[in-house]
């Protein structure tokens, strides 16, 4: 053991083929770069930044509250810092590596023009609470964002403050539920398709609601039948239904051609319709949710706008609404006037302009600098590329759908095209193969998996979801790496059992981390 | 187009691969009536980077950036000096462009970040374990009070005065909608928080009390005193950082017996960015955290037995358990989480303290200074880097006129609670590392024309 590879960290050993290969002394295999843990490298003391202006003891009255100790964490000089991170970045894939077909996520190349207009000092580095006057810019555009988002989706106005897509069920739902109460109407249960996402039911269940399952049909689709039996329980007077929320395109990949059907049968209760908006991409410059009567959408700026993923987030999720919820929405927002000067509207001004907001879902004014970056991109591709944006993600995944039919099994693809993603089943597999091992070895072929095991409502899904930012060479070499996944998992080739080889890491032992959670790293 | 690859020999290729003619067969499930007929209306055909960057920078330009004015605002949100590594690192592509680390055997960057993320904020906060991040301050204060209602099984949860409006405002909108009975007792200009009327009105229907530190007045309440008296009634104590900076000069919430400590990150690493994206902290005891909300990373080992990170205890989440997950987020604020990661590895512990120390400093000086302009006071008996003044006139007005001389001098509490008058001459500020002495002055002087 060396001073650089720490006690619990052990070298590189029994890739495949490692027979051959020696191992070496750091445990590195050339570019594959082994990196500590921050607390292994870092020293208490050490510190990676110099301060200006003269330090003074601190002032007598804090006596009592002062720490006794400074907190217990290592610091780094900045070149020990720039090489930690930049040594695990490594250990990540990335769009910027490769193609990425998380169905329902919308991995699609973030445009490098939207980081530098997001860093702009006259956006990056306002303060939310700076006086109106100050930050006209900023105000501007959130309007002008606001603007496009109801103009693509067609609805009546737009909550801007959510700060991702189930903070923006949760602003709908709110919507609903204050409108509900408005007309003295308190409905308890919120009807959830079993192929939506788990936001959808975790949200009406946190935002009070009872939450009831509706079937799928065989074709992939909302069972209306069940669901307008389900509406009709107790007669149309007094439905005890708040809102529906359906994803559309749904999470099969498949248009929800009724919905507009649909949405007349919810309305003719008295319920109102949540559309989950994560797949809006697909249909972005086409279709207008507000023409089939949605109430109320979140869309992902983080998906169908490209803002980047970041590993996990910051993502922001404006819900656009329709004339009936609008009255409800939350605060703060902002207001333009006659002479093209904008306002906020909150907790001052709220109380006469907008008496029926439901309050305050966050502390500011929402994911401004993802706001940037998403109004970058609409305005980059404009109505033209917009509607290219579409064409081109729903081509792409039809491409996929019909070069892989014949080697795995579409539930769907029988019936026609699918929308922005290709769902596949894992029907066929060899004896004690799955979706899993298919997927770990799309590892070692380069690429992401796609999504696995959603939607439920097929077994071992695949969902793989290209977007357009992909080039045909770049889909038919993933074509070329699933064709050959397909027939090895058939055959039930043992070493796919075991994928991924080559990865950073091999398969991680997930029971023993939740049975045994080590969360904080401690001496050991 | 620039960013989509495909040429019209490409689509002609495939649409003859797929069987269809063109790309509006692909769309054939899609009811007529449902499609528009040709492109947006109103918007522009697309737009070359020179363009757009034109516009955008024009909007950019309608702003005062805080680094280009005296600057002095905080309530809730912060402004010190991020370091350049910082951004370099969070932009590289591997970090940027990855997903939410499923797949851990191609995500180990982004779950040892998180690891040591958790690690991070757990000794900041002195609590046993950290999630790896929620949205902002403002949802993790409400996260926490109803991970405080799970784990006691009791409704009535007691907001302390010094809770930042915002932060109870969000709550207020979320136990409308829950059932949640919440307290907030009136916010009054004392020089200290008045903990002994929250002590009194713990009682054994309490679920938690929840208590900001510094306070939004910039004052410290006595957590220990508060954590004994909660404790002694079976309720759990919520601490709420705003300005996790502070924590380099006073004493851990955890460790003065804060059960769940929520904060905002957003002053380490993150930036101002009008408000968001910013980051939620959350760390709480170890035998909570099956209640905990939000996604977690634990060490584990791969088929090899070498170390390794995944996403673990995903039974609590959404995606798992649908209507009965903890929370219903997803997404988090993985980004800002790097950033605030990275921020505080530059700094270690020492570089916090000197960061504190710092900012405590210029906020002195800065205290001294405005006391001296007529008719101003100085509330706080303590602070760390915030402070309120009281002023001879509404704040609201004074806070305008001093940006109409190119001043950002502080937060009016008239904007944070308008419907509290007898606080309307009341201005929040702040100070940080970031602060010069010109700046103390020429606020100062912009202070005493504005009164004069």
């Amino acid at each position: 053991m060396n001073d650089l590879n720490p006690a619990g960290w052990r070298p590189a050993m029994g890739v495949v083929g490692a027979d051959e290969a020696p191992a070496t002394f750091t445990g590195n295999r050339a570019l594959q770069l082994e990196e500590p843990l921050l607390f292994e490298i870092g020293e208490l003391g050490r510190c990676g930044v110099d301060f200006d202006g003269e330090a003074s003891a601190p002032m007598p009255e804090l006596g009592a509250f002062l720490r006794a100790a400074p907190v217990d964490l290592p610091g780094l000089s900045e070149p020990e810092a720039v090489r930690h991170y930049t040594r695990l970045s490594r250990q990540n894939y990335a769009i910027d590596l490769g193609l990425f077909p998380l169905g329902s996520c919308t991995m699609k190349h973030n445009p490098r023009l939207d980081e530098k207009v997001a860093r702009m000092p006259g956006f990056a580095d306002i303060h939310p609470l700076q006086p109106v006057q100050t930050v006209q810019g900023a105000l501007k555009v959130i309007n002008e964002l606001a603007h496009w988002l109801i103009t693509l989706t067609g609805m009546h106005g737009v909550a801007m403050t959510p700060k991702a897509g189930a903070h923006g069920e949760l602003c709908g739902l709110l919507c609903i539920r204050a409108a509900l109460e408005a007309r003295g109407d308190a409905r308890q249960v919120v009807l959830v398709p079993e192929s939506a996402h788990g936001t959808n039911p975790a949200t009406a269940a946190f935002a009070g609601y009872r939450v009831e399952t509706i079937p799928a049909t065989p074709a992939g689709r909302v069972d209306r039948a069940a669901l307008e039996a389900r509406l009709g329980v107790g007669g149309p007077e007094h439905s005890d239904v708040a809102a529906v929320m359906i994803t559309n395109p749904n999470t099969c990949g498949l248009f929800e051609s009724e919905l507009k059907a649909i949405a007349d049968a919810v309305h003719a209760v008295g319920a109102f319709v949540y559309c989950d908006g994560a797949n809006f991409n697909a249909i972005v410059g086409r279709v207008r949710p507000g023409d089939l009567g949605v109430d109320a959408m979140h869309i992902n700026l983080h998906k169908t706008f490209s803002t980047p993923h970041g590993g996990g987030g910051p993502g922001s999720g404006p819900v656009v609404l329709s004339e009936a919820l609008c009255p409800f929405g939350p605060l703060p927002f902002s207001e333009l006037h006659a002479d093209g000067h904008l306002t906020l509207v909150e907790e001052e001004t709220a109380g006469e302009r907008h008496p029926q907001a439901f309050g305050r879902m966050s502390a500011f004014h929402g994911q401004m600098g993802m706001f940037t970056r998403a109004l970058a991109y609409i305005l980059s591709h404009g109505a033209d590329g917009l509607l290219q944006v579409s064409g081109d993600a729903v081509l792409n995944a039809n491409y996929i759908l019909r070069s892989l039919d014949d080697v795995l099994d579409a539930p769907f693809g029988a019936a026609g095209p699918c929308m922005h993603e290709a769902l596949f089943s894992d029907a066929g597999f060899a004896e004690g193969f799955s979706t899993l091992d298919l997927a770990k070895g799309l590892i070692d072929e380069g690429f992401h998996p796609m999504t696995v095991y959603f939607p439920l409502v097929v077994h071992g899904a695949m969902l793989i979801e290209p977007t357009e930012t992909e080039s045909k060479a770049a889909l038919d070499q993933f074509i070329g790496a699933m064709r050959s996944l397909a027939e090895r998992g058939k055959a039930g080739d043992p070493a796919l059992k075991s994928a991924p080889h080559f990865a950073p890491r091999r398969r991680l032992d997930e029971t023993l981390a939740a049975r045994k959670p080590k969360l904080t790293w401690a001496k050991g | 187009m620039r960013y989509l690859p495909l040429s019209e020999a490409d689509r002609g290729a495939m649409l003859g691969v797929i069987g269809v003619d063109s790309v509006d067969d692909l769309f054939a499930d899609v009811p007529l009536a449902a499609r528009l007929s040709g492109p947006v209306e109103g918007l522009p055909d697309h737009a070359s980077e020179m363009a757009v960057e034109r516009h955008m920078a024009k909007l950019a330009g309608q702003n005062l950036a805080a680094g280009a004015a005296p600057f002095f605002l905080g309530a809730g949100a912060y402004r010190h000096h991020v370091p350049a590594s910082v951004d370099h690192l969070i932009q590289r592509g591997e970090f940027l462009t990855a997903y939410t680390p499923y797949q851990p055997e191609i995500a180990q960057g982004t779950l040892q970040v998180l690891f040591e993320f958790q690690t991070q904020v757990a000794r900041l906060f002195g609590t046993d374990v950290a999630n790896a991040s929620l949205y902002d301050g403002s949802t993790a204060c409400w996260e926490a009070i109803t991970m405080a209602g799970r784990i006691t099984r009791r409704g009535q949860v007691l907001l302390s005065a010094g809770l930042h409006p915002h932060y109870a405002s969000t709550a207020k909108t979320m136990a409308r909608f829950t059932g949640d009975t919440l307290h907030h007792t009136a916010l009054s200009l004392d020089a200290t928080p008045d903990d002994a009327a929250l002590i009194a009105a713990i009682d054994g229907e309490t679920s938690c009390v929840v208590v900001q530190y510094p306070d939004v007045l910039g004052r410290i309440p006595d957590l220990a005193a508060i954590a004994e008296a909660a404790h002694a009634k079976g309720a759990l104590l919520v601490a709420v950082v705003t300005e996790p900076v502070a924590l380099g000069l006073i004493e851990s919430p955890g460790a003065l017996g804060a059960d769940i400590v929520v904060g905002e990150g957003q002053s380490i690493g993150v930036g101002l960015q009008f408000g968001g994206p910013y980051l939620g902290l959350f760390g709480c005891r170890e035998k909570f955290v099956r209640q905990m909300p939000g996604r977690l990373c634990g060490e584990t080992v791969d088929a090899e037995g070498k170390r390794g990170f995944v996403l673990t205890l995903s039974t609590r989440e959404q995606h798992i358990r649908r209507e009965k997950a903890t929370s219903n987020i997803c997404t988090n604020s993985g980004l800002c989480a790097l950033a605030f990661s990275i921020h505080m590895s530059l700094l270690g512990g020492s570089g916090l303290a000197q960061m504190a120390s710092a900012s405590h400093a210029r906020a002195r000086e800065t205290a001294a200074r405005l006391a001296k302009v007529p008719g101003v006071s100085v509330l706080n008996r303590a602070y760390v880097n915030e402070f309120t003044v009281i002023l001879p006139q509404d704040a609201r007005t004074v806070v305008r006129a001093l940006a109409d001389r190119q001043v950002l001098g502080g937060v009016s509490l008239g904007r944070l609670y308008p419907d509290a008058p007898e606080l309307g001459h009341a201005l929040l500020v702040a100070a940080s590392e970031c602060t010069t002495a010109d700046d103390i002055e020429t606020l100062g002087r912009a202070l005493e024309e504005v009164l004069a």
